[in-house]
């Protein structure tokens, strides 16, 4: 049973993982490497906290954190597309941007707690029928709203993309923006719409830290979680349904730590806390070894696009 | 209609007019946030500069945090020339910083003048050793040296954590977990008031700007930046430059660690970097990759540093309120490249040229 409890709980510190890796998957798809997840992180985490203290009410509070990682999605995408900014410079400073701002916004929220309604908002539930399913159902089904909206939002995005006319101009303009444009698909447009939903999503992943899994205001709560979302969407290869697993195997990775110290293993803590970061760096080499068309990055990764280059 | 066209040569004079006219919009955007704060703009820049330069003290301060940035800078500017993205300046000088910290831990009793060169040694060791390890991978196999840069921060992070409530825990200290504070001969001297660390960073960015510009390895960093295949095709060993350039800045951010260490904690400590590694890729980006220039830029940034801590002080404007200002200038300017690159063009052919 102590197997299921863990099983249990890494899906629940997946989950912030799952939402910016998705979101950061997004972005990518659309050819632009967004190193500032960490930053939309906090800032949906701050923004979500604070809406939802101010007016209990957890649908404004997931709204607001949504809102506030597409505006620093916003920022990003006016940089890197419209002005053509190097992309790996502008997504680190909007990570200072992004700590900064949150620590700023955050300064008068610390030690409060999370309102009654938006708590019980949160609050675990079984869901009938699928909560029955024999181990599955006590790990999968057995959680909070948040997690469930996780589920959902990988499968339909990867309905998106694999299986929509809109989802394959997508991935078009990532691979081969030139191409797109000759066949008359509004780049711009697309990245904009693509780069502020996938930061909309960082942002509520963010949220999810603030105000189900901690649930506190406590400056750099994400706590390298961006970065490690961002080298997820290595590990799931640019795919929403990999990232599901990729999201709570790192989260399992996350809370071992503290798990393994009522085991009284002779391992330190510190050492443990090591495990996600060389896990990430494991898989990157990993992939890095095996180069199959499929698992490789989109084409147009990282390169702006400028018409008169073609 | 309007249309956007690559300018045909960028012109150095140009280049320095946009990013000035940037720092003075993100400067002008920031006033604005001062006063939503309930604070007179002018008053709060002008105590920023009291609180860099109002003092003796402060300006040494001012140096201090100078020092650091620069050698660091310095260190990333030899993966930027060859577009590799070292994010990891941060674990660099973390393990720099360990490896010098180990002598000065072991032989407490050793000559000063040997115990600091052999720490000086151990530290760009430490950090170059520490960068060679992505640099290889990536060398080798393509490895996205980004995120490996990255990760690295937080391994090494997590390792000094370690070292500081484990093994190395200070067994004087009741308890608290600090690592022991080095002997007097592990701490570097003073040279004209200020500890020796800035006549170093002199010597390094002289050394570098020499290095890139006048010997035959610093042209092949430059080719391979240009281009990786250009270099192949001309019969350079590519691997091997980037293993030996990621080498000599991985040193340079360890040689920045262990001063950190010896001259400003006197001890090894998770917090020995105070987020220099960070800072110091932004550095090296406004700086344009110029050695030179680095210096220049480190030290703005030191008043930017100094000057916040001391308004978190006078005015009660927080910590995160001069991380803002800085997210916000480097935006800017990096927004404002694009204006250097491109004009913008309408359709009755005037050029119209924008003012930013």
């Amino acid at each position: 049973m102590a197997i299921i409890v863990f099983l249990n709980a890494a899906v629940q510190a997946g989950t912030p993982l799952l939402f910016a890796t998705l979101g950061e998957i997004i972005t990518e798809k659309v050819g632009n490497l967004n190193l500032g997840v960490e930053g939309l992180m906090l800032m949906g985490a701050v923004a979500g906290f604070k809406i939802g203290l101010l007016t209990s009410n957890p649908y404004m509070a997931l709204l607001g954190a949504a809102t506030a990682g597409a505006f620093g999605g916003l920022i990003f995408a006016f940089l890197t597309v419209s002005l053509k900014a190097n992309q790996v410079v502008t997504g680190l400073s909007l990570t200072i941007l992004g700590t900064g701002l949150s620590g700023f916004a955050g300064k008068s929220l610390m030690g409060q707690i999370v309102p009654v309604e938006v708590g019980s908002f949160f609050k675990a539930f079984e869901i009938p029928g699928l909560s029955d399913i024999p181990i599955l159902g006590k790990i999968l089904f057995n959680q909070n709203v948040f997690i469930y909206l996780g589920y959902i939002t990988a499968i339909l995005l990867g309905i998106y993309m694999y299986r929509t006319r809109w989802g394959l101009n997508m991935r078009v303009v990532g691979e081969n923006p030139s191409a797109a444009d000759a066949s008359g698909i509004n780049i711009n447009l697309y990245k904009y719409v693509h780069i502020l939903f996938g930061s909309a999503l960082c942002g509520l992943g963010g949220a999810y830290l603030s105000l189900v899994y901690v649930p506190a205001w406590q400056e750099n709560v994400t706590a390298g979680r961006g970065w490690i979302a961002v080298a997820l969407v290595i590990f799931s290869t640019w795919n929403p349904n990999k990232a599901i697993l990729g999201a709570y195997f790192f989260g399992g990775l996350d809370i071992i730590g503290f798990r393994l110290q009522k085991f009284d293993l002779s391992i330190s803590q510190y050492i443990v806390d090591m495990f996600p970061y060389l896990a990430t760096i494991i898989v990157l080499i990993i992939i890095s070894l095996r180069k199959s068309r499929e698992n490789m990055p989109p084409e147009g990764l990282s390169n702006p696009y400028f018409r008169e280059e073609r | 209609m309007i249309r956007i066209a690559a300018r045909s040569e960028v012109s150095k004079n140009r280049n320095i007019f946009t990013r000035i006219t940037a720092i003075i919009m993100a400067l002008m955007l920031s006033a604005l946030f001062i006063v939503f704060l309930g604070h007179d703009p002018i008053k709060v820049y002008l105590s920023m500069l009291e609180g860099s330069f109002g003092s003796v003290y402060r300006f040494k301060e001012t140096i201090i945090s100078t020092i650091p940035l620069t050698i660091t800078s310095l260190g990333i500017l030899m993966a930027f020339k060859m577009k590799f993205w070292n994010i990891g300046a941060e674990g660099q000088m973390i393990m720099g910083a360990f490896f010098a910290s180990y002598f000065a831990l072991s032989y407490p009793d050793m000559n000063r003048l040997a115990l600091l060169i052999v720490m000086l040694i151990a530290g760009a060791i430490g950090g170059g050793l520490w960068a060679l390890i992505p640099a290889y991978f990536k060398a080798k196999y393509g490895t996205n040296e980004v995120l490996f840069t990255l990760m690295m921060n937080y391994v090494a992070l997590k390792w000094i954590t370690y070292l500081q409530y484990g093994p190395w825990k200070d067994k004087n200290a009741l308890g608290f977990p600090k690592i022991p504070n080095f002997t007097s001969n592990a701490v570097l001297p003073e040279f004209l008031g200020i500890h020796i660390g800035w006549v170093i960073a002199l010597v390094l960015t002289a050394v570098v700007y020499v290095f890139i510009h006048y010997t035959k390895k610093g042209y092949e960093i430059n080719v391979i930046g240009e281009s990786e295949n250009t270099g192949a095709y001309a019969g350079m060993n590519v691997r091997s430059i980037i293993l030996e350039a990621m080498f000599i800045g991985g040193a340079l951010a360890g040689i920045a660690g262990m001063i950190q260490a010896s001259a400003v904690s006197g001890t090894l400590s998770v917090e020995v970097t105070g987020g220099v590694g960070y800072t110091a890729i932004i550095v090296t980006w406004l700086s344009g990759l110029s050695a030179p220039l680095i210096v220049v830029v480190s030290f703005l940034f030191a008043i930017l540093i100094q000057g916040g801590s001391y308004i978190q002080t006078a005015f009660q404007i927080p910590q995160s309120a001069a991380q803002i200002l800085q997210g916000m200038i480097l935006l800017f300017v990096l927004g404002s490249e694009f204006f250097v690159k491109y004009q913008i063009i309408f359709k009755n052919n005037r050029v119209k040229k924008e003012g930013m």
